[in-house]
């Protein structure tokens, strides 16, 4: 079959398997895994050879591989759907395939897939543990399976459908329906354990403020669609003269072109979906759901759709710029939001003690790193920072996953109350769970930034390079910042959880995960090692020019520009090797000789301190400025005011007129007239009866009277008028 | 006048002035007696008409076996009948207005034939030959069947009086 | 010698005074000899037709003389039976009254 056919199949076993899930073998907990796992194994499998087609081909960006069909007929033309498969879209497919196999995979043992299922474990809370008998007869403690162990399998399966759909896409619309159904999924997700209220608010939080930023993007999807009639990618993106037309007229609001607040509108819808400033505040609390769902969605792939949509968009936000010219207004937008956003995050990340919530800043670090390399014009650079961060940041968040599994064994085991997920909690784990650590240890050496020999180095330093390069120096000592900070709370975190001593009783007592958790930990690993090398650049020292730089050959082919001539510095590169070891090497030394569960930084920093850990009080602002008056609108005015007063008002009175409408006909027409009418026929036969029945004495000869009167009559009848003929 | 007319104009006065008391008496048995007088004057008139086996017939079978029949019944039913009431039920004046409208008026239908004022003369003597009569009551041709049936519902009206009429010891008291 | 139209007047008094006796009398027996009454009145009316007609076509009629016979027959079974009722009645009811018996009230 044909490239494009097998494009159009990518999405869809993923779908059949939640259909089927979900209408057939819900209560099979195998066969929901089986079939969730050969879904996305097919899915896999033809993303890979058509990845392979792609990057086998010459030319792939001007002669992608398309197909469309006529969906809606909107007057004389048609809306169309369709598949597209550039160099942009190919390494996202290979990352998403990758990754969401990944993930499938380890989740049958996250959720504790073979063991027995708990006495006290209710549908809507995590398992508690089940109590199992060992050899010896003596009562012990297990982890038990998760109840809503096929609702899981099949939710993540709609994911998947979705973003695969949002991949191979060729149109903004359907983009926006990939887009809108992983937010549903990620919102059923978190609230996964929906019997808790943290998780319950979570995952409404998540909805709605991903909900605002997709408001402002659909009003540039519409904007867009109304000034050029089209949504599909090659009729705007690959169109020079409908760019410069777009960013030529001038539009309404501000001052800008048409070209930049459409821009700005569909970036908004981003900073939504990738959590960037202002509306990062769902992502550390969608840590509710559980770990294979914040390495999918908000790691490896959702959060990484909106940075995938500014880099498609590429054409449109920066139309009109030359390189080494003046930004335009959504690239400076960009850029100040995600370096702000990256330095933000990652102070808020140094005062975390829970390990997934380090890792969730540590994501909106990393996406703001992404948004500022393209506020800057790196375009190559942030998707390749877009696809080895999916990698390693998966990874990480599936160790964190092992380790938190890990960490509750032992508190079944001792039966410790402490906080499984607290690194402060932990420590020395490096023994009990060997392969958790090496392989966790590569992801957290790319997240920093280590040099050479993983792929979060090349990428990173591509970043700053094009920082520094492009002359804006701003972005790029936040930038140099923020990746100083990532490197010390990545060392905090690692040295916290593996090294030292145990700090409690159930890290003593914790062992490794099994090979379905472990396997997908290994397969990250490497990628996560190697996918790096697809990028180095042609003038590093040493290695450049000795492996060709595929990848900005390969994806930077989609611009239609000459990229910049590049600056041979070597301040990008000095300043990243510096941060970057000096960073890991600080964390490690603050942290190693930890014994007590106590933070050595609280005390110096005081109350900085606490307003890192607070998380700069941003959820307080918000809840005392939106949400509070959002409530008291919907409540008050809404509610009470206009729902109950008013319109039940005008209810209840047209209910109060048809009674009284009702009453009045019934007494004035129905009862006297019908009724009496009724009344009076049935006494008016009673009556004619009665008197008849007088008549019937039972007296012959009053019978025969009656006769004999009744013929004489007739007799003188028909003597008077007929006569006798 | 002729003397029949005479002779006629007599009986019919008796007649009905029987047949009015037979109506009127108070004494059933006054009422009983009278019904034999009309019936002999009935039986003249046949005669006068010149049917004189009718005549014979009336008597013989009206006034010898009916009369005394009723007579009986008077006998057997006459307990709690008293003769001092009135024998005519209370609203009597209404069927002797209907009587008197209805004799007036198949009077006045006759009176519109043409042949109602037709003196009818003497018959010759061959004219009631009642061996034709009888020969006719028995022929198969003739009136056999009316013969049969009528004797046939003088059987049925035998035995159906004597069962209506007979007592029975375990019914009754 | 004697016109028709006396005999009819004559057997159309009867009738009459027979029905008058029908309708009012009280007791069953009256009625019974009322009815003889009227049949008699229905005898002179056929031998008076008899008489016209066999006058009229000179062969004697035997048509009426049938039917005379008939209705004696009928008038004697009639009589046999309505007493036998009569007498039947008196027994149940102790009384010959017609008036009052009224099973068929309504």
């Amino acid at each position: 079959m044909t490239s494009e056919t097998l494009i159009w199949l990518i999405p869809l076993p993923p779908l059949l398997a939640f259909f089927l899930i979900v209408l057939f073998t819900n209560r099979n907990k195998a066969l929901s895994h089986w079939l969730a796992l050969i879904a996305s194994g097919l899915s896999w499998l033809a993303g890979m050879i058509v990845f392979f087609k792609a990057v086998t081909t010459e030319g792939l960006s001007e002669h992608p591989f398309a197909q469309s069909i006529p969906w809606l007929p909107t007057g004389n033309t048609s809306l169309k759907i369709g598949i597209q498969i550039d160099p942009l879209s190919a390494v996202v497919l290979f990352f998403v395939a990758w990754t969401v196999l990944m993930i499938f995979i380890y989740s049958v043992g996250y959720h504790n897939f073979g063991q027995p299922a708990g006495k006290h474990d209710r549908k809507g809370l995590p398992p508690e543990g089940a109590e199992i008998k060992d050899k010896n007869g003596k009562i012990v403690h297990v982890p038990s399976i998760e109840p809503m162990y096929s609702r899981f399998f099949a939710l993540i399966s709609l994911f998947a459908f979705a973003m695969f759909l949002l991949v191979v896409t060729d149109n903004l619309l359907t983009l926006y329906v990939g887009w809108e159904i992983m937010g549903l999924c990620s919102y059923l997700l978190i609230g996964f354990w929906y019997a808790k209220e943290s998780a319950r608010k979570a995952m409404i939080k998540a909805f709605l403020t991903t909900r605002v930023g997709d408001v402002f993007m659909l009003l540039g999807l519409a904007a867009l669609y109304s000034l050029t009639g089209t949504l599909n990618y090659q009729e705007i993106l690959g169109n020079p003269a409908v760019l410069e037309q777009l960013a030529g007229a001038l539009s309404p609001v501000l001052g800008l072109s048409w070209a930049a607040l459409i821009g700005i509108l569909i970036f908004i819808g981003t900073v939504g979906k990738s959590a960037q400033f202002p509306l990062h505040i769902w992502l550390p609390d969608a840590m509710e759901g559980p770990t294979p769902v914040s390495a999918m969605i908000h790691a490896a792939t959702m959060v990484s759709a909106g940075v995938y949509l500014v880099i498609r968009f590429f054409p449109l936000l920066s139309a009109g710029w030359e390189p080494g010219g003046v930004v335009t207004t959504p690239m400076l937008v960009m850029g100040i939001i995600g370096a702000f956003t990256a330095l933000f995050a990652a102070t808020i990340a140094v005062a975390q003690n829970d390990v997934k919530r380090v890792l969730a800043y540590s994501t909106i670090s990393q996406l703001g790193y992404m948004i500022a390399a393209l506020g800057v014009g790196a375009y190559a650079a942030a998707a390749f920072h877009l696809v080895t961060h999916a990698f390693f940041k998966a990874l990480l968040f599936l160790g964190s996953g092992s380790i938190i599994h890990g960490m509750e064994h032992g508190v079944l085991h001792t039966g410790e109350h402490i906080d499984p997920q607290n690194m402060l909690n932990m420590g020395g784990l490096r023994k009990k769970m060997p392969v958790t650590f090496w392989t966790f240890l590569i992801g957290g050496l790319a997240l920093s930034g280590f040099p050479l020999v993983t792929a979060g180095f090349w990428s990173k330093d591509e970043i700053l390079s094009g920082a520094f390069t492009g002359g804006n120096m701003g972005v790029f000592i936040a930038l140099a910042l923020a990746a100083l900070l990532t490197a010390f709370y990545t060392a905090r975190q690692i040295t916290l959880t593996f090294l030292g001593q145990p700090r409690t009783k159930a890290a003593e007592h914790a062992h490794e995960s099994k090979w379905t958790m472990t396997l997908p930990l290994v397969v990250l690993s490497v990628f996560a090692v190697g996918a790096g090398w697809s990028g180095i650049p042609a003038d590093f020292p040493g290695l450049g020019g000795l492996i060709p730089n595929w990848f900005e050959e390969f994806v930077g082919s989609m611009l239609h520009f000459e990229p910049a001539e590049a600056v041979h510095s070597l301040v990008p590169l000095f300043t990243s090797l510096v941060v970057a070891l000096g960073g890991l090497a600080l964390g490690w030394v603050v942290y190693r000789r930890l014994s007590e569960r106590v933070d050595p930084l609280e005390k110096p920093l005081g109350s900085i301190y606490t307003i890192l850990k607070n998380k700069y009080y941003v959820d307080e602002l918000y809840q005392a400025t939106v949400i509070r008056p959002a409530n008291w609108v919907a409540n008050v005015f809404t509610y009470k005011f206009l729902d109950q007063t008013i319109i039940d008002g005008v209810l209840h009175a047209i209910a109060r007129f048809g009674v009284w409408l009702g009453n009045g006909l019934r007494n004035i027409i129905d009862l006297p007239l019908v009724n009496g009418a009724g009344d009076t026929a049935a006494a008016t036969t009673r009556g004619v009866g009665m008197f008849l029945r007088s008549k019937q004495s039972g007296r012959i000869q009053q019978y025969m009277v009656i006769a004999i009167s009744l013929l004489v009559l007739a007799g003188l009848v028909i003597y008077f008028t007929v006569g006798i003929s | 006048m002729s003397g029949l007319q005479i002779v006629f104009l007599i009986v019919a006065v008796v007649t009905l002035f029987s047949g009015v008391m037979v109506v009127a008496s108070r004494k059933m048995m006054h009422s009983a007696l009278w019904l034999i007088l009309t019936l002999l004057g009935v039986a003249i008139l046949f005669a006068t008409l010149q049917a004189g086996f009718f005549a014979i017939v009336q008597v013989l079978v009206y006034i010898g076996a009916i009369s005394i029949l009723i007579i009986f019944t008077l006998m057997l039913t006459r307990r709690v009948m008293d003769d001092e009431h009135p024998q005519v039920i209370k609203g009597w004046w209404l069927p002797a207005v209907m009587a008197v409208i209805l004799f007036g008026l198949i009077a006045g239908f006759l009176a519109t034939w043409e042949d109602f004022q037709v003196m009818l003369n003497e018959l010759p003597a061959d004219a009631e030959n009642l061996a034709a009569f009888g020969s006719a009551l028995v022929n198969p041709a003739g009136y056999v069947i009316p013969f049969e049936v009528a004797s046939v519902l003088l059987l049925a009206a035998l035995v159906g009086a004597i069962y209506i009429a007979v007592e029975r010891k375990e019914k009754t008291r | 010698m004697i016109p028709l139209s006396w005999y009819l007047i004559a057997a159309a008094a009867l009738f009459c005074i027979g029905l008058f006796g029908v309708l009012s009398r009280k007791n069953a027996v009256s009625i019974l000899m009322s009815v003889e009454l009227m049949l008699n009145a229905v005898n002179i009316n056929l031998l008076a037709f008899w008489h016209y007609h066999t006058q009229l076509q000179g062969a004697g009629q035997i048509t009426p003389q049938v039917f005379v016979a008939m209705v004696f027959i009928v008038a004697a079974a009639e009589v046999a039976v309505g007493l036998a009722l009569i007498i039947s009645a008196y027994r149940r009811r102790e009384t010959p009254v017609v008036d009052e018996m009224t099973l068929l009230k309504g």
